[in-house]
């Protein structure tokens, strides 16, 4: 039973500041996934909630009470290191009764309890062996077991699998994922990988440059991403981006990019929601890959543009479409656009599109 | 990756390998010809030209250990066959063992070598604790003026040391710390603090903090988490800055000349005194010499493979 909030934190370094008033409450057991580019200062929010670094203005409670000037040692909570696994001087064994030694545990109890640990793992015939005779993903698991070991208020994970091969990472990651299934327990995971994010957390929170963007399920930073970073950050490939004109034609709406001579269709209503926020100009439209839909022939409601690149990854293309101005990526499958040059129609599926105010950046909440 | 070599790089090799032997022997031979002559029979030691060939023999190592005179008379010869065999080799040189009662008299030459002993463990253990210490605040505190202290400390290197004997030597007197254990220790560790204090932190960099972050998270204090993880960590740069401030307190020579003659006397400034009158007798000083290269030769081929990182520091990454 632990929840951990964050009230009005700020930290400097000298004259920088790295966080800004970061806000955030996490339930007990709750997996909170902390994504953000390299910088944004993941690392120093797990740090202070850790007491390995002050901070300079707010509140961390953990299950109500304020920390903040408390100890790491005093904190009971646990913590994977980003370029730290294992103490190269002692056994995989050692390495994880180290918590354990700090207590009064017998040694009895210890053996137990590293044991157990071991079989959660899987890593019992990796006892006796040193850190520079395992594996990455081994390694990884061991310094895992570390943190488990001693049954913390919290888990603290900074890209724990970060440092591992493609293949690896998605097998720790199930991995993590059974472990918290099975153990449950309070955990911030750092992470710049959004498929981690997305594929563990319960809540994704995203920074950037030490500002929080959004705070939300997996699926709610995927469908109404609350700005334009979260729009672009979020989901591979990444969203078009385009400035976009509205204008009001013949009972329906019709969204301008790239100064191109026609706009694509949307149903009337759009003009209601925007409610007048076209008129100023400042419109950013957002639409995924799998939103901007390609076809051979022509269709009412397509517009015919020429394909110039295409990307084939496998089981779909990415096919990079020429529209006034800009250029539309869209999602299809492999091979249906055979090569640059090629002429398509191409349409936007309005209840795909996302609205953004150009200045702030902001989501509009405009959803058809 | 297949080695393919060029003949210009065999021959490169070949001559990078005749490099190193020839260097190796210049290193070498001053050591073959201390031990050698530590084995020779007196006559041999200046004999023209050098003896390579010979019978080695310990009778040097017998009068190094040993305090003599000079028979006036030709021993009797029921005593000379009553004597051991080391005695023997004293009378077959014309010298009797200086004896009180039965008991044999040794030579200070033991004392010495224990002075030595003495003078270089505890100042090397006290160089080397302190500067890790240091070096490990250094390393992981944010300290006003860290680069000025930092230089400060070095600045006792800047100038040679023998340059301050004669008033070190006046004040040494005056608060009694003239031939004196403690006061020899004191000075190597001054000698020796900054060396090691800039060694250490180099090593102590190289530790990521994260270990011992790791333990505080874990429940550690500072404290034990330097005991229990940065300590076992800095073992090589520990023991290869031990080499070097033992090397250097083992073998310092101006400063226990002066500072002691008698009761705290280290071996290096003993062994050269034992010349005596007449004619040298070198082959008892080589000896003598060969017995005090022998700690520093075990000492650093024990901690041969730290040694090697030691020196290499910092341009090894993990
Ligand atoms: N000890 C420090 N002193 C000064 N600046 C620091 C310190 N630690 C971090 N920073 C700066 O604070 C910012 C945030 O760093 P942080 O390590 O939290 O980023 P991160 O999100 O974890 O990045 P990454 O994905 O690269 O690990 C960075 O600009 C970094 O340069
Ligand atoms: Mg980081």
């Amino acid at each position: 039973m632990t929840q951990i909030e964050l009230r009005g934190i700020e930290k400097f370094f000298g004259a920088v500041q790295v966080i800004h008033n970061l806000n955030l409450a996490i339930a007990d057991n709750e997996f909170i996934v902390l994504l953000g580019q390299s910088g944004c200062g993941k690392t120093t929010t797990l740090r202070a909630v850790a007491g390995l670094e002050t901070i300079d203005k707010g509140d961390i409670l953990i299950d109500g009470k304020p920390v903040q000037h408390l100890k790491a040692a005093d904190r009971d909570i646990a913590m994977v290191f980003q370029s730290f696994s294992l103490y190269p001087h002692m056994t995989v064994f050692e390495n994880v009764a180290f918590p354990l030694r700090a207590t009064r545990m017998s040694s009895g109890e210890v053996d137990k309890s590293v044991r157990e640990v071991a079989r959660v793992l899987r890593i019992t015939d990796l006892l006796d062996k040193r850190p520079s005779a395992l594996s990455g993903g081994d390694m990884q698991r061991v310094a895992i077991g570390r943190a488990l070991v001693r049954r913390p208020k919290a888990m603290l994970m900074d890209e724990p699998i970060g440092a591992l091969d493609a293949k690896l990472r998605e097998e720790m990651r199930a991995e993590i994922k059974r472990l918290h299934v099975k153990q449950g327990s309070t955990t911030i995971y750092v992470t710049h990988d959004q498929i981690e994010a997305m594929s563990l957390a319960d809540r994704i929170v995203i920074m950037h440059e030490g500002f929080i963007q959004q705070v939300g399920t997996p699926d709610e930073v995927y469908s109404h991403p609350a700005n334009l970073f979260v729009a672009q950050f979020v989901g591979s490939p990444v969203m078009n981006i385009a400035e976009a004109r509205v204008a009001d034609q013949a009972g329906a709406a019709s969204v301008t990019v790239g100064e191109a001579p026609a706009g694509f269709e949307f149903p009337h209503q759009l003009l209601s929601k925007l409610n007048g926020h076209a008129a100023n100009g400042g419109l950013t439209m957002g639409i995924r890959p799998e939103g901007v839909l390609v076809r051979h022939d022509a269709a009412p409601g397509y517009m015919p543009v020429e394909a110039s690149i295409i990307e084939p990854l496998g089981s779909f293309d990415i096919v990079d479409l020429k529209v006034g101005s800009t250029m539309l990526r869209a999602r299809t499958k492999a091979g249906y656009v055979s090569g640059p040059g090629e002429r398509v129609h191409v349409r936007i599926d309005p209840e795909q599109a996302h609205f953004f105010d150009t200045a702030s950046g902001k989501s509009l909440g405009v959803r058809l | 990756m297949a080695a393919v070599r060029t003949s210009s790089e065999v021959a490169f090799n070949r001559i990078a390998i005749a490099a190193v032997l020839v260097a190796t022997l210049i290193f070498l031979a001053p050591i073959y010809w201390i031990a050698s002559t530590a084995f020779k029979p007196k006559e041999l030691a200046v004999s023209v030209p050098p003896t390579v060939l010979f019978q080695p023999e310990v009778t040097p190592f017998i009068r190094l250990f040993t305090k003599r005179v000079q028979m006036q008379k030709p021993v009797d010869p029921q005593v000379y066959e009553a004597a051991p065999w080391w005695e023997k080799r004293i009378y077959d040189g014309g010298e009797r063992v200086l004896k009180v009662g039965k008991d044999v008299q040794l030579s200070q030459y033991p004392d010495r070598f224990m002075n030595s002993l003495i003078v270089a463990v505890i100042s090397t253990v006290l160089a080397v604790g302190m500067g890790t210490f240091t070096a490990y605040g250094f390393s992981r505190f944010k300290i006003a003026g860290e680069a000025d202290l930092l230089f400060f400390i070095l600045s006792t290197r800047m100038l040679p040391p023998v340059v301050v004997a004669i008033p070190m030597f006046l004040m040494y007197r005056m608060v009694g710390l003239n031939d004196s254990h403690i006061g020899l220790i004191i000075l190597y560790v001054a000698f020796n603090l900054s060396f090691s204090v800039w060694l250490m932190k180099g090593f102590m960099d190289e530790i990521p903090k994260e270990y011992e972050e790791a333990a505080l998270v874990d429940g550690y204090t500072r404290m034990q988490a330097f005991f229990k993880i940065v300590l076992p960590e800095a073992a090589t740069g520990i023991a290869a800055t031990a080499v070097f401030c033992f090397i250097t307190a083992w073998n310092e020579y101006a400063f226990a000349l002066i500072m002691t003659n008698r009761r705290a006397q280290t071996a290096p400034p003993f062994i050269p005194s034992q010349i005596g009158s007449g004619l040298p007798d070198w082959t008892t000083i080589a000896a003598g010499t060969f017995l005090f290269l022998l700690p520093v030769a075990i000492f650093t081929f024990l901690l041969r493979n730290h040694l090697l990182r030691g020196v290499t520091f910092g341009a090894i990454r993990k």
